[in-house]
């Protein structure tokens, strides 16, 4: 009973799809765009980010598409008015936390979170902006972290903890103060477990990791995670 | 020598031991030994009492006797000399001399130092505090005495486990840490569940700021715990269970370790507990006192060792919850009503309180009161009874301006809806929550702006960072309502503060999230003049704001 | 037609590198048919001491950063009936609220600029307008109709912001903003 696909409707679409699939997976197989800030493919769920989120029929709450497992008969809408101005602020917020200058930034014309808010018609941020002074770390012989630029996604520590295996990146410190550090607190260039894999720069959605004397756009490599795993031929 | 092992017979005997033991005395000095008492001298105290009935030669008619919190936090120390059920309050050393020549020695209560308890305790009724300030809880036979364990030798019996699971559904019992879920429910979805092991977590991690009533309960009564674990273990099939307490409860750590160990030596916990079939252990764990920590998701990622940050649910920790396994997570209030309902039975328990919400629930009581304290209260009590009566009032006759119900996260209500009563579904639509059952009164002298900034505040410093509404929209709210305190609000100010307090209720992830903008919501609903009297005026009826103004805002 | 009748143009400077009016240049030759459309009555460009009244598009560019400016986005928005914000300094910031990060950001700026990195008679000029503590995006001190971020915002974004309001339409942002 449980190889027998699920019917379900996205956006008034029929589809179907396999048991234990998130709406995610479902509406990438469709074609169907929600936006994902913190999901990665290949890479546990976070659900921190909450941009994926989408309304169910029927029922009053928000779910976040990328952890929800689809049930039959369920009608997902994924582009309501609501949803859109939800996905607006939640942006705004992002960008408003710390010091996003597209203008200066590294990453400029190669940050999924500039991407997004133009996408999705970020014009202004209608919050005051926190100028943060948050550390630098540059001591690595050619990866830095500069934490202003850090929305917090995790992708880095999650990469690097379940990919590579070395779990050099954690957070430490919460709310407001939430830090991506580096081994216990040390600074990257004493970092012991760290491998210098890369892997951390290349998921990063913003320019807060990144290498340096290299062009971001090379650097940048989403699919790193499903490469690799097709490789070690996991599912 | 031959270890003895306990069998459930050996309760019983205990227990008889036990009373003919406390019989023989015609008094006994209760000294309230709890976090709150204890800091006022209760302990000295307590040496003073036994010296003194040495010395006045009634230490035969006379037991001395630590115990918890008696409810009275406001008129520590407290002692209460049985029988009789006399409370004295401030009690001193000079005072406790009086008190054993006059009452001890003479038989004649020393009226000048009472306590007048009348209506503090003729509104409560205290099933859950039972034993709070009447039993030793470093004693597992003073706690058998008053007929503990006896629920649990009854389950082990004479009841199966779906019977027990019935004997709750009947009771309507519902969980009492925030969101009132049907305890029954939870217990029959694990106990379905055929996968091994399963776990029981109690919740004992209380972060909010001014509430105290599972620290005091694990204080005053461990054992009601410790059974309560026990019966649910025996029901849902679960060997282990996880008492989850912060490190900064040291006494209420100190009496569960002491408890689970003298269970342990009784056979009350282990394997083959009183001779049955039944294993079962008890684990106390300890957080590092992290708000975020209380929400079932963020418990369980501690008690395994990680980080405490919540997940998203589906799956539910019925299913999925410790290292995978079925897992029933229950507040410690809730398991200390479980013996009580098996002893009495489910439908004496669901006649108190309303019929959707059945039995007692415990409140700190704090802010502008006169009587601040511990209470029990029957649900659908009206809040005006709990605030004016068992609280009596507000300090120098000033006037209610609101009361915060259900700690930093729950609503501000204003006078006019004291009347409303206090359960789960009335307290959604007024806006507030039961939660942890935090009451804090509020009075005129108080700015509600500054008050819900400072509840946001605590919210903002506790988040535990991971979902951006949360995380970022409340440090935002943080910051407009700031701007508001210091005169440079802007009139699109509440409106902004509306769209954005609904957006993170919706959005986060977890209940900390999506309760916390409840003070400013309830604000703006009850107090919105205030709000605009602020933006409209610089005008602030408590006199507390504007202290910082700033360039105006043009346009 | 008069040239009075003609829709009423202003464009102004504040704290921005003037990159914005670069690209409002790079309109080209098409500047010459919006020169038949508007009149230009404000701009860095032309020799008028005060702002007039009755403006119908203003466009800024740049942050509000001294006391200065902050008077004069006062007088420009009793003035002005669609007030544009032009740029990401105007819309963000930018590079001028680097600043805000430094918490005497005002002074700091100074300091560097006259003192630091002076070699003839050190000094922080008096006369000057003050700054502001902080640095502001327009919208945090007045209202602002519509945004064109962008640093900075392309010149067909400019031209079809300014051909959609005076062809009496809300411009449509949604697709073509972009931050940076």
């Amino acid at each position: 009973m449980d190889d027998e696909p699920i019917e379900l409707i996205i956006d008034g679409i029929q589809v179907s799809a396999v048991h234990d699939a998130t709406i995610l997976e479902v509406a990438k197989q469709y074609g169907i765009y929600i936006p994902t800030l913190c999901d990665l493919e290949g890479l546990t769920s976070f659900s921190g980010c909450r941009l994926c989120l989408v309304e169910i029929r029927g029922s009053p709450k928000l779910y976040p598409a990328c952890t929800t497992p689809v049930t039959s008969g369920m009608e997902i809408i994924t582009n309501s008015e609501k949803l859109k101005e939800y996905r607006k602020i939640c942006l705004s917020l992002l960008l408003s936390e710390r010091t996003h200058v597209c203008s200066v930034c590294i990453a400029n014309n190669n940050c999924e979170l500039q991407d997004l808010s133009n996408k999705l018609g970020v014009d202004h941020v209608s919050f005051e902006r926190n100028w943060t002074k948050h550390t630098i770390d540059s001591g690595h012989d050619f990866l830095v972290i500069d934490r202003n630029r850090c929305i917090l996604c995790t992708r880095c520590i999650r990469v690097c903890q379940e990919i590579e295996g070395a779990h050099t990146l954690d957070l430490k410190n919460r709310g407001k103060d939430s830090q991506i550090t580096i081994d216990f607190d040390a600074l990257w260039g004493d970092s012991c477990s760290c491998t210098a894999c890369r892997k951390c720069a290349k998921v990063c959605p913003t320019g807060a990791i990144y290498i340096e004397d290299e062009l971001i756009s090379k650097t940048k490599d989403k699919n790193v995670v499903s490469f690799l795993l097709k490789r070690r031929m996991y599912k | 020598m031959r270890v003895k092992k306990f069998i459930l017979a050996d309760i019983q005997k205990i227990a008889e031991t036990e009373v003919d033991f406390q019989r023989a005395y015609k008094y006994r000095i209760n000294v309230c030994c709890s976090s709150g008492c204890i800091p006022l001298g209760a302990l000295n105290l307590l040496k003073t009492f036994e010296k003194l009935i040495k010395e006045q030669d009634v230490a035969e008619e006379c037991l001395v006797a630590r115990t918890g919190c008696v409810g009275t936090c406001s008129a520590g120390p407290v002692v209460v000399v049985e029988s009789g059920g006399y409370i004295y309050q401030n009690v001193t050393p000079e005072k406790a001399k009086k008190i054993v020549i006059d009452h001890i020695v003479l038989g004649l209560p020393v009226k000048s130092l009472l306590y007048e308890s009348k209506v503090f305790l003729k509104k409560q009724h205290r099933l859950v505090l039972r034993n709070a300030g009447k039993i030793d809880p470093y004693r597992i036979e003073d706690y058998i005495a008053t007929g503990g364990y006896s629920a649990l030798v009854k389950c082990l019996t004479r009841k199966s486990p779906q019977e027990v699971i019935d004997e709750i559904r009947i009771s309507g019992l519902r969980g009492r840490g925030g969101a009132g879920f049907p305890t029954a429910r939870k217990w029959s979805f694990v106990a379905r569940d055929h996968r091994s092991p399963k776990y029981i977590i109690a919740n004992l991690d209380e972060g909010d700021p001014g509430v105290f009533a599972n620290r005091t309960l694990a204080e005053a009564d461990p054992h009601a715990l410790i059974e309560g674990l026990l019966i649910a273990g025996y029901a849902i099939g679960a060997e282990k269970a996880f008492i989850y307490t912060r490190a900064e409860y040291p006494l209420a750590i100190d009496i569960l370790e002491k408890a689970i160990k003298k269970s342990e030596e009784l056979n009350i916990l282990g394997k083959n507990v009183l001779g049955t079939t039944l294993n079962f252990d008890v684990e106390l764990r300890l957080g590092a006192g992290a708000f975020v920590a209380g929400e079932e998701t963020a418990i369980i990622a501690s008690v395994e060792g990680r980080r405490a940050m919540p997940r998203p649910r589906p799956p539910y920790p019925a299913t999925s919850g410790l290292w995978g396994k079925p897992t029933v997570i229950q507040n410690v209030e809730t398991l200390a009503n479980i013996p009580l309902i098996i002893q009495n039975g489910g439908t004496w328990f669901s006649k108190i309180g309303t019929p959707k919400c059945t039995g007692t629930k415990c409140f700190s009581l704090t802010g502008k009161i006169n009587n601040p304290g511990l209470i029990e209260v029957p649900m659908g009590i009206p809040l005006r009874e709990v605030i004016f009566d068992i609280g009596r009032g507000i300090p120098d006759n000033r006037k209610l301006k609101a009361a915060l119900i259900g700690g930093p996260s729950g609503g501000c209500l204003p006078d006019i809806l004291l009347d409303s009563s206090i359960d789960y579904e009335s307290l959604e639509t007024v806006g507030a929550i039961m939660g942890s059952g935090g009451i804090v009164v509020i009075d005129d002298q108080s700015c509600i702006i500054d008050t819900a900034k400072f509840f946001i505040d605590f919210c903002v410093s506790e988040s535990c960072g991971k979902c951006t509404p949360c995380r970022v929209g409340l440090l935002k709210i943080k910051e407009i309502l700031e701007k508001i305190i210091q005169g440079n609000g802007r009139i699109e100010d509440v409106e902004l503060l509306s769209k954005l307090s609904t957006f993170i209720s919706e959005t986060s992830l977890c209940g900390l999230g999506q309760t916390a903008p409840n003070p400013v919501l309830t604000t703006l609903r009850y107090f919105k003049k205030e709000y605009l009297e602020h933006l409209y005026e610089n005008f602030c009826t408590a006199n507390k704001c504007f202290k910082k103004k700033e360039i105006l805002r043009i346009g | 037609m008069s040239e009075n009748k003609k829709p009423t143009l202003a464009i102004i400077w504040f704290s921005g590198c003037s990159g914005c009016h670069m690209s409002f240049l790079d309109i080209d030759e098409v500047l010459m048919e919006l020169a038949k459309k508007v009149q230009l009555v404000y701009s860095p460009l032309i020799d008028v001491k005060d702002f007039p009244n009755q403006v119908m598009i203003t466009l800024i560019e740049g942050a509000v950063t001294n006391e200065e400016q902050l008077s004069m986005l006062k007088r420009v928005r009793a003035g002005t009936d669609i007030l544009v914000a032009l740029g990401d300094c105007a819309v963000t910031g930018n590079v001028a609220a680097l600043r805000n990060a430094e918490i005497d950001g005002d002074f700091a700026v100074l300091k560097r600029a006259y003192v630091d990195t002076s070699y003839h008679n050190p000094q922080i000029p008096k006369g000057v307008p003050k700054l502001l503590k902080r640095v502001y995006p327009l919208h945090e001190k007045t209202t602002v109709d519509y945004y064109v971020p962008g640093c900075p915002p392309t010149s067909d974004n400019i031209l079809y912001v300014l051909t959609e309001l005076l062809a009496g339409r809300a411009p449509q942002m949604e697709k073509i903003s972009k931050f940076g």
